[in-house]
């Protein structure tokens, strides 16, 4: 059968239209670049490193894991807030059964994941069957999971975590950057790879979008918000192993400080490469953009408490352009 | 009364008003007296709600027209608002109460927005206990509005309104105009004869009332005249007095009646595909309803009368309280029935919400077309995309959605095309049972006709079709049966060429609560 619309000549209007949609696929992409260029003009010698760029890709790995975690029930139409606060336990959970009880890491690591799982069913459970809106349910969990955390630790970070982790998070590379990198690739791919390419990834979206439509479309809502839920607290877990084995070390106050950035790189994400849907490479460079623009500031010299400006204004400002992308139609989110 | 002397309350002269190329009014002309209770009747689309819009300052009529309310003459367009300033007041259907918020803080909303930075609340409950006194109803001014029965949210509503006109206008005479629109469809009898006794005491009060109903032995009951409006215009004035129930069917149809040729038995011997039984809701009470294969039914009644509940029922979108659905031998218990069970048994739901329950807008029409399909193009290498881009092209070639591309947004195209593309994503599962609710709101004629065509060909395979609408001339073009439902019953079955656009609105009027109850 034949396909007019699809297989008429270019014509200069739809020239135009693909050059638009190219544009807002990967304007971020040009932004960055270009941000990268004038830190590199105005700090030579110091900003265009290799080293600069190996500790950024290295160091900003947990935001990245809470960025992917997050875009999952972001998906679905469901907040979690608590996906830092997660993050913080999974560490500290590795440095209290492994550095202070002796448990072999691995054992640690699997516990870790398992006390995702088990924050992950808590919140889906006040969130779906109680019915309590999301952000109130994981901004209570946060605060729970926070105390615990602090009872578990003393209030003190716990050192001498096993050299293993370290090597398989940062000391470890390839192509001179540390494996926590590619552990971000290999997971934005998966998620990628669910939401484009699998039955379940449409589902996700038509569960978040339409809600109604997809219940009556025989989909099995709540599950799949049970699902994506416990995915991003495990998610989130996989983010605080990482943690862990980055610092070497299990730190309980400062997981937190991820959360908003990786807020603000979730949604600066939904402008760019699927423009309108939170999707993984977005959100991944987002965390990369946000980044290079606060190692570049801090280089040139700017006071630390403007690292929580730029964020918090980047996140809005992130909101406010994902509005104007293609409509208002991001806004369903509850 | 002195009804012949006095101004009347309300003078419309020559109102027309034009939507686009469509004249919803043609130029109506009556009168409303002071003191009097009018009634305002008239099928979907004759004109009543954009009379109503009109004179609430939604709609601008067209130039010409004149309404004068107490002899004083409205600037038209009204600005919004300015009707408090003529001593009108509006009570809709949705009765505008807050229902989380106490029943003093609904009745006394006026005074607490308005100017003055204090609420003296000790005020406010002895003026909302003096007007309850008025009217001798009693709410608790403490409970959540809510909480209240639907009868007692409308006589609250309606004391409000009533107090609106006394508040709003302090010095000339006290009198008002009180316009309710379709207060009664959901409330049981017993509260329909509260809310006429309160009725009463407004226009007792001196105030004149608007009631407008599709419901005739209710006109019948608490009016004094009633204009009767068809097609944009006034098709009669009648004192309720003196007027016959065929009087006001012959009004609102345009055509003489005879009572007793409408109801058919189904003499087709055909194979039954569902039969639903015991159904028992509140406001509903299906004991037994049958459709066979090839066949395509009709759902229709009066706003109210429950009938567009029936399908969502069946299919397990809203949970029944009771019943059994047999399912080509199959017996299921309809409140364990869910959407996933339906489909599975190859049923099918076309909802009328169309941008809330049956598409999502934002996304792509592609996706929306294959949702139920996405499983048939998962390979081994994931969901084969190309696959499913020459699908959905081929289905919108086939089912005629322009334009003929997958990768717009639904939202962006008409509401015509939109529909074929929802109905071309239940088709493709080829429904055993097709059911729909108002499939063509909001479509264009030409659209309407492949939709029907669609609709026919389910049912010439083999399908069983059900059609709610409230459309009286798409079921007589569509359906080879129909049952037309009153308070919650099936009062009425028409069948084969006893069918028509008329026997169906005759059928709708011609029940009511006083013959069932």
């Amino acid at each position: 059968m034949d396909t007019p619309l699809l297989i008429s000549p270019e014509t200069p209007a739809r020239r135009r239209l693909r050059l638009t949609n190219l544009a807002e696929r990967f304007g971020l992409v040009v932004v960055w670049l270009v941000m990268i260029a004038v830190f590199g003009i105005a700090l030579p010698g110091i900003f265009l490193t290799w080293t600069n760029f190996s500790i950024m890709f290295a160091t900003q790995t947990p935001g990245a894991i809470l960025a992917l975690a997050l875009i999952i029930p972001l998906t679905a139409g469901d907040y979690d807030l608590s996906v830092g606060a997660t993050l913080t336990l999974s560490a500290v959970m590795i440095g209290v059964l492994n550095a202070v009880m002796g448990l072999p890491v691995g054992v640690a690591v699997l516990a870790a994941l398992a006390g995702g799982v088990v924050v992950g069913l808590v919140n889906a459970f006040f969130i779906i069957y109680i019915r309590i809106p999301s952000l109130v349910v994981t901004l209570g969990t946060t605060s729970v999971i926070t105390g615990l955390v602090q009872w578990m630790t003393n209030s003190s970070t716990i050192g001498g975590i096993s050299p293993t982790l370290i090597d398989v998070v940062i000391r470890g590379r390839l192509f001179g950057i540390s494996y926590a990198f590619y552990y971000v690739m290999l997971i934005a791919l998966l998620i990628w790879l669910v939401f484009e390419f699998t039955p379940l990834g449409r589902r996700i979206l038509f569960v978040g979008r339409g809600r109604e439509v997809a219940r009556l479309s025989g989909i099995d809502v709540s599950r799949v918000r049970v699902g994506c839920l416990v995915a991003s607290a495990v998610l989130a877990s996989v983010g605080g192993v990482v943690y862990a084995g980055l610092l070497g070390a299990a730190d309980p106050f400062s997981g937190l400080n991820f959360l908003l950035p990786a807020f603000a790189a979730a949604y600066l994400g939904a402008t760019a490469i699927i423009p309108g849907r939170f999707n993984p490479w977005g959100a991944v460079i987002s965390v990369y953009f946000l980044s290079t623009g606060i190692t570049g500031l801090t280089m040139l010299g700017i006071p630390l408490w403007v690292t929580s400006v730029f964020n918090g204004l980047a996140l809005i400002l992130a909101v406010t352009v994902s509005q104007f992308v293609r409509g208002r139609e991001e806004t369903d989110i509850g | 009364m002195t009804k012949a002397t006095a101004v009347p309350a309300l003078q419309v002269t020559g109102i027309a008003k034009t939507f686009g190329g469509a004249r919803a009014l043609k130029g109506i002309t009556f009168d409303v007296a002071a003191g009097e209770v009018h009634g305002l009747l008239g099928q979907n689309g004759c004109g009543k709600s954009t009379f109503v819009k009109v004179l609430a300052g939604f709609h601008a009529p067209d130039p010409g027209g004149a309404i004068a309310v107490f002899g004083r003459d409205l600037p038209l367009p009204m600005p919004p608002g300015a009707f408090r300033d003529f001593q009108m007041a509006f009570v809709h259907q949705h009765l505008g109460l807050v229902s989380s918020l106490t029943v003093l803080e609904n009745m006394r909303v006026a005074s607490i927005t308005g100017p003055g930075l204090r609420v003296d609340w000790r005020a406010e409950r002895r003026a909302a206990l003096a007007t309850f006194d008025r009217f001798g109803i009693a709410l608790d001014l403490d409970a959540r509005t809510g909480t209240l029965s639907q009868t007692d949210q409308a006589l609250l509503a309606i004391m409000r309104a009533s107090e609106d006109l006394r508040s709003a206008d302090a010095g000339s005479g006290s009198r008002g105009l009180l316009i309710l629109d379709e207060p009664t469809p959901f409330l049981p009898k017993e509260g329909v004869d509260r809310l006429f006794e309160l009725v009463r005491q407004v226009a007792g009060h001196g105030d004149s009332v608007i009631f407008i109903s599709h419901d005739i032995d209710e006109v019948r009951e608490i009016t004094d005249r009633a204009t009767i409006l068809r097609d944009g215009l006034v098709s009669s004035t009648l004192v309720t007095r003196n007027a016959s129930h065929d009087e006001f069917v012959e009004g609102i149809i345009g055509r003489r009646v005879a009572r007793s040729v409408t109801v058919a038995a189904t003499t087709e011997q055909r194979k039954i595909k569902a039969r639903v039984t015991g159904v028992q809701e509140a406001g509903l009470n299906v004991p037994m309803l049958e459709v066979a294969e090839g066949e395509i039914l009709g759902l229709t009644g009066l706003l109210g009368s429950g009938y567009e509940r029936v399908p969502y029922l069946m299919f397990g979108a809203t949970r029944a309280q009771g019943g059994t659905l047999d399912l080509d031998g199959q017996k299921f218990d309809l409140p364990a029935m869910t959407p996933k069970l339906a489909i599975s048994h190859r049923m099918a739901l076309l909802p009328s919400d169309r941008p809330r329950a049956s598409g999502v807008q934002g996304l792509s029409v592609g996706d929306n077309m294959l949702l139920l399909e996405f499983d048939d193009f998962m390979g081994r290498f994931g969901l084969n995309l190309r696959g499913m881009a020459q699908r959905s092209r081929d289905l919108s070639t086939q089912y005629e959605v322009r334009p003929n591309n997958p990768d717009l947004r639904l939202g962006q195209l008409s509401g015509g095309n939109a529909q074929k593309v929802l109905l071309a994503k239940w088709m493709i599962r080829e429904p055993g049972l097709l059911m729909l609710d108002e499939p063509t709101q909001g479509v264009d004629v030409g659209t309407r006709q492949q939709i029907f065509g669609v609709i026919r060909q389910a049912a010439q395979k083999g399908a069983a079709v059900i059609c709610a609408s409230s459309d009286a001339e798409q079921l007589a073009d569509l359906c080879t049966r129909v049952l037309i439902f009153s308070r919650g019953r099936i009062v009425t079955e028409l069948a084969g060429h006893h069918i028509s656009k008329d026997s169906i609105a005759e059928a709708c009027y011609g029940h009511s609560t006083l013959d069932i109850a």
